[in-house]
C-alpha cells in the first residue's frame, strides 16, 4: 500500500523544499519508488531543487484538468532510480487544485508509487490544505526560532482537524518533527532554542535535526538535492531521517558544538 | 545550561538567555492560543470574556491566562484572572 506523506510547516522559508527533495530522494536510494509533487502552484521550485527545470514540459494542474496524462508530466530523476517528480503549475491558480482532483492524481499515483511526497506551499491557505489533505504521515518542517514553532503547532493542528484521516474518523496522520537550519553552538551558548525546547512545546516525536549548513546552498545552486553531499553532515542527517521513517533506530547526530573550539570559546569568550 | 555556563554568565553580569526568553514567550503565546486538541472556540471565548470582565472592572488581558487541559479524566477550563489593585482605601 503507497504512503502519501506531506512536508509542511506553516512558515515560509524553514526548509520544506530541500527536505522534500532530500526525503524522496532518500526513499529512492533506498529502493521505493517515490514520486515528489510540488503543490506550490504558482510559485514552482522544487523543479529547481531538484534540478529538473528545464525539463518541464507538462504539470499538476495539467494532469488534474486532464489536458496530460501522468506519464507525460512525471519527469524522472537523471541520477536516481525510482525518482520521479510532478511539477507545480506555473500559471495557473491555487484554486485549480480541487479536492476532487488532488484526490484522483494521487489515486492514480498510489497504483504506480511506493511513497508519494507532498512539498507543501507554505500558509495555510488552498494549496497547503491540499498538500496535507490526503496524507498518511507529516514532516513538520520547524527551525528553532519562535515564529516558526509558532506556525508548525498551528499546521499540526490544521493535520488534527481538517486532514482526510481527520474528518473520516480515520486512524490519525502520523506526525514527525523535523527541526532545520539547527546551530548546536548558538543552542549552548543560549541564543537558539535547543531540540529539547522546541519537543516540549510541540509534543511530536522527533524524526530527525538538520544542521545549518553552507552545503544546502550549494545544493540548490547546483540543483543536486542536498542528501547527495556525500560526507556532509546534512546529507548524513537527511539519511538518517530516511532510515527512521523506515522503522529504523538511528542515534541523533549532529546535536552538539564542533569540539575543536571549545577551549577557545571557554577562554577566549 | 552546565555551571561552567552559569558562573560565566554570573561573572559577566549578562542579562537571561535569549533561548529562554523565547521559550517563555512561546509556552505563553500557544497556551493563550488554545494549542491544538484545545477546542476551536477559545481565543473567542476569551476576547469575550475580557471584555464581559471590563465592563465591571479594569482587568490588563495579559492577566488573564486562560488553559484548557485534561484532570482525573475530565477537560478542564482554567481561568486565571488578576485583578487590578483596588485605588484608594487600602485594599
Amino acid at each position: 500500500m503507497a504512503t502519501v506523506v506531506v512536508v509542511t510547516s506553516g512558515k515560509g522559508g524553514v526548509g520544506k523544499t530541500t527536505s522534500s527533495a532530500s526525503f524522496a530522494t532518500g526513499l529512492a536510494l533506498r529502493g521505493h519508488k517515490t514520486a515528489v509533487v510540488d503543490f506550490d502552484v504558482g510559485l514552482r521550485n522544487l523543479d529547481l531543487i531538484m534540478g529538473c527545470e528545464r525539463r518541464v514540459v507538462y504539470d499538476f494542474i495539467n494532469v488534474i484538468q486532464g489536458e496530460a496524462t501522468l506519464r507525460q508530466a512525471l519527469i524522472k530523476d537523471k541520477h536516481t532510480e525510482n525518482l520521479f517528480v510532478l511539477p507545480a503549475s506555473q500559471t495557473r491558480d491555487k484554486d485549480a487544485l480541487t479536492e476532487e482532483g488532488v484526490g484522483r492524481v494521487l489515486d492514480e499515483l498510489k497504483q504506480e508509487f511506493d511513497y508519494i511526497v507532498c512539498d507543501s506551499p507554505a500558509g495555510i491557505e488552498k494549496g497547503a490544505l491540499m498538500a496535507l489533505y490526503y496524507a498518511d504521515a507529516a514532516l513538520v518542517v520547524t527551525n528553532p526560532e519562535v515564529s516558526s514553532v509558532r506556525d508548525s503547532d498551528r499546521i499540526l493542528g490544521i493535520l488534527q482537524a481538517k486532514s482526510k484521516r481527520a474528518e473520516t474518523g480515520a486512524e490519525p496522520v502520523r506526525e514527525h518533527l523535523l527541526i532545520t537550519r539547527y546551530s548546536p553552538r548558538r543552542v549552548e551558548i543560549g541564543e537558539m532554542l535547543s531540540v529539547e525546547d522546541v519537543q516540549e512545546i510541540l509534543r511530536v516525536p522527533l524524526i530527525g535535526v538538520i544542521p545549518e549548513s553552507e552545503m544546502v546552498l550549494q545544493a540548490s545552486n547546483s540543483g543536486d538535492p542536498v542528501i547527495h553531499a556525500n560526507g556532509h553532515d546534512v546529507a548524513e542527517a537527511y539519511r538518517d531521517v530516511v532510515s527512521r521513517f523506515l522503522g529504523e533506530e538511528r542515534p541523533m547526530r549532529f546535536l552538539d558544538p564542533d569540539k575543536k573550539g571549545f577551549f577557545k570559546r571557554l577562554f577566549g569568550g | 545550561m552546565s555551571l561552567i555556563h552559569s558562573l560565566i554568565d554570573y561573572l559577566r553580569g549578562s542579562k537571561p538567555k535569549s533561548a529562554s526568553v523565547a521559550r517563555e514567550r512561546l509556552q505563553v503565546i500557544l497556551a493563550h492560543e488554545g494549542g491544538r486538541g484545545a477546542p476551536e472556540y477559545l481565543p473567542q471565548l476569551r476576547q469575550d470574556l475580557i471584555a464581559v470582565l471590563c465592563k465591571y472592572v479594569p482587568v490588563d488581558p495579559e492577566q488573564v491566562k486562560m488553559h484548557v487541559g485534561r484532570h482525573d479524566g475530565y477537560d478542564l477550563l482554567e481561568l486565571d484572572i488578576v485583578l487590578p489593585e483596588r485605588a484608594g482605601n487600602g485594599h
